[in-house]
């Protein structure tokens, strides 16, 4: 069983999302094993990005702290390292992919294994260049995870079929941030890819309420929260812990329901 | 797949939202641009509301002090809205018609490509959007004010360095989110698949006209073809129609700033890597971890930290060369133009005047330099006042 299939394993996931280094990369690693203490089933390390394009305003904030705080490259892997010493919980790297290609894709991924980091999201490398990526990622053992979105349509067969880790469900058209609706028929999508994969799903974008979870997992494998939690952060930025494992709990309890 | 290479620059790194909306872009795309019946209405466009074809015109007083080649003006600032943006916008608007859009949405720098799309909207019936660094519309307030004039939006953008880059981002953002009845007019050969082939192929009417005029008034194929370069669409227009000419030097001017040894400074080619950015891959400015890094022009339409992925491949393989210009260069040639041929060029323009003074001795004077005069400077005025520590009011 690859690693990110274990997230999977007992129940639906929750997959917790959140900035590298905003406030500090120390701050990070405390923050990311409080959500493991809440009940996060897989860690998603955002690397903080100039140009984050497919942020809202509250994970572009994230980043631009992070940056402004010193965390590099470097540090990043460090931090992966270190969390994933102290916790089985499965680690992936969200990233643009200028970052990574700018340190080598065969260096970047070797460390990025070596570090303990499972697999990739790239929002900006579709399925149609990631061809010059994936086999170097596969052999280091590194799931390149794709993405499939509101208006996917035709291509959601082409994704799903050379999918691994899991699968990455845009709820909604735009960029990340909370939406109070989700207008997508979501299920019918999830349906789609199912007819051609047997690879986990998990939906992301705007997904931050217990009832949201609640009602993605009864169709989906997964939920993935990220602005609402970078927004924890953001609100206190040194004590977030007890509310982040709280907010943690309340996902995941609903996921069990 | 893999589509729009320009060697192993170029392609589609865009998120998956926009994937359909760029494929079914350029399957339109290529459809309209071999129908005859397109390509006649936007000739006619081109010719009856831009006024085309420019002007090639001979300047004979910079000729004679300069002392070596034939100096040739292309006057792009003289088409409607001042600049070549007008070309592409008209190509990119009408296009968005026949799909069936009803909305347009553009970033913008200095404000030519905003004002000019601003324009081809009311035209052509459009709702418009521009997207425009907030330090931008402050040193550009009267384009700002033009475009609600023509009935767009305008939106300053806050995020990053809040210039061009961070408004290509924010229409990016943008269009993934209202993607359904938009097309997002890009404004330079940039960006993903199909946008850098799309805009070069309908900037190149400028080399087109060039190599048509030249040989009218002189008999010849040009020795160098010289244009400024920010993404590249006035140069890559200028230089398309010589590419297959090897005797034609081609030679692109880039934004030094303060200088390429200092930080201030958007010279990508001489300063830059490789990289993967806003769709493309291609040449960018970035620091040792790849960040996007901030760069600086006197110039808002050259002032980007990447260049077009044809560009870069005209860079890689020799077919062009790429260099640096400082503002001192461009503020000195801004006003030796003015002073000797009675034309204010824009400032992004400028650039390629300045590189024009220092090597047209190199050639003989039965050779024939062309420079592609990009746009008006009207909107720099103001600025190159401060810059001489002049205060004017606009």
């Amino acid at each position: 069983m690859s690693e990110i299939a274990r997230a999977f394993a007992q129940g639906k996931a929750f997959i917790a999302f959140l900035t590298a280094g905003d406030p500090s990369l120390e701050q990070t690693e405390r923050h990311i094993l409080d959500l493991v203490k809440g009940g996060a089933d897989l860690i998603e390390i955002g690397i903080p990005f100039s140009d984050p394009i497919a942020e809202g305003p509250v994970i572009q904030a994230a980043n631009l702290r992070a940056l402004q705080a010193g965390a590099s490259l470097e540090g990043v892997f460090e931090l992966a390292r270190r969390v994933h010493a102290q916790t089985p919980t499965p680690l992936v790297f969200l990233t643009y992919l200028n970052p990574v290609f700018h340190y080598g894709y065969e260096a970047f991924c070797q460390r990025a294994s070596v570090c303990g980091v499972s697999g990739l999201i790239i929002p900006d490398l579709p399925f149609e260049e990631q061809g010059e990526l994936r086999p170097i990622a596969s052999a280091c053992g590194l799931d390149l995870i794709t993405l499939v979105a509101p208006t996917s349509a035709d291509r959601i067969r082409r994704v799903a079929e050379t999918a691994s880790g899991f699968i990455y469900v845009v709820s909604s058209l735009g960029v990340t941030g909370l939406r109070s609706q989700i207008t997508t028929d979501l299920r019918s999508i999830v349906a789609e890819i199912r007819r051609h994969s047997q690879t986990p799903v998990a939906v992301g974008f705007g997904v931050h309420t217990p009832e949201q979870a609640q009602d993605i997992g009864q169709f989906a494998d997964g939920v993935i929260v990220g602005s609402k939690i970078v927004s924890l952060i953001g609100q206190n930025p040194t004590g977030a812990g007890p509310e982040l494992q709280a907010y943690a709990r309340s996902i995941k309890d609903a996921l069990r329901d | 797949m893999n589509q729009g290479r320009y060697g192993p620059y170029g392609g589609q790194y865009i998120p998956e939202t926009l994937m359909n909306e760029l494929i079914g872009l350029n399957q339109a795309y290529q459809r309209y641009r071999l129908d005859p019946a397109f390509q006649a209405e936007l000739a006619q466009l081109l010719r009856d509301y831009a006024g085309r074809p420019s002007l090639l015109y001979r300047a004979d007083r910079m000729t004679a002090d300069l002392g070596g080649a034939q100096i040739w003006l292309k006057r792009e600032d003289l088409n409607h809205t001042g600049s070549h943006k007008i070309n592409n916008v008209l190509g990119q608007t009408l296009l968005a018609r026949k799909m069936g859009k009803t909305r347009v949405i553009a970033e913008t720098g200095a404000g030519q490509h905003g004002v000019a799309t601003a324009t081809a909207a009311a035209l052509m019936g459009l709702e418009c959007e521009i997207f425009m660094g907030r330090e931008d519309t402050e040193r550009q307030a009267l384009n700002v004010y033009r475009m609600e004039l023509l009935g767009a939006t305008v939106h300053p953008v806050t995020s990053g360095t809040m210039t061009l880059k961070d408004a290509v981002n924010e229409a990016m953002r943008e269009w993934t989110s209202r993607v359904q009845d938009t097309l997002y007019v890009l404004g330079s050969v940039m960006g993903p698949h199909p946008f850098p082939q799309m805009v070069r192929d309908f900037q190149s009417v400028i080399g087109r006209e060039i190599r048509a005029q030249l040989e009218a008034q002189a008999g010849s194929l040009p020795a160098a073809v010289v244009a400024c370069v920010g993404g590249g669409s006035n140069a890559i227009g200028s230089f398309y129609d010589f590419i297959d000419q090897p005797t034609v030097e081609l030679i692109g001017c880039e934004a030094a700033g303060l200088g390429v040894d200092t930080d201030q400074h958007a010279a990508t080619i001489a300063r830059g890597q490789v990289g993967v950015f806003h769709g493309m891959k291609s040449y960018f400015c970035q620091d040792q971890d790849g960040q996007i890094a901030p760069v600086y022009s006197i110039s808002a339409g050259l002032d980007y930290p990447g260049i077009g992925p044809e560009h870069a491949w005209l860079h890689d393989s020799g077919r062009a060369s790429y260099v640096p210009v400082t503002d001192q260069q461009a503020v000195e040639a801004f006003e030796y133009l003015a002073q000797t041929e009675g034309v204010i060029c824009a400032i992004e323009s400028a650039h390629a005047i300045a590189h024009v003074r220092q090597i047209a001795q190199r050639y003989r004077p039965d050779q024939h330099i062309v420079v592609c005069l990009s746009g008006r400077g009207d909107k720099d005025v103001a600025a190159i006042a401060r810059y001489r520590g002049r205060t004017v009011h606009e």
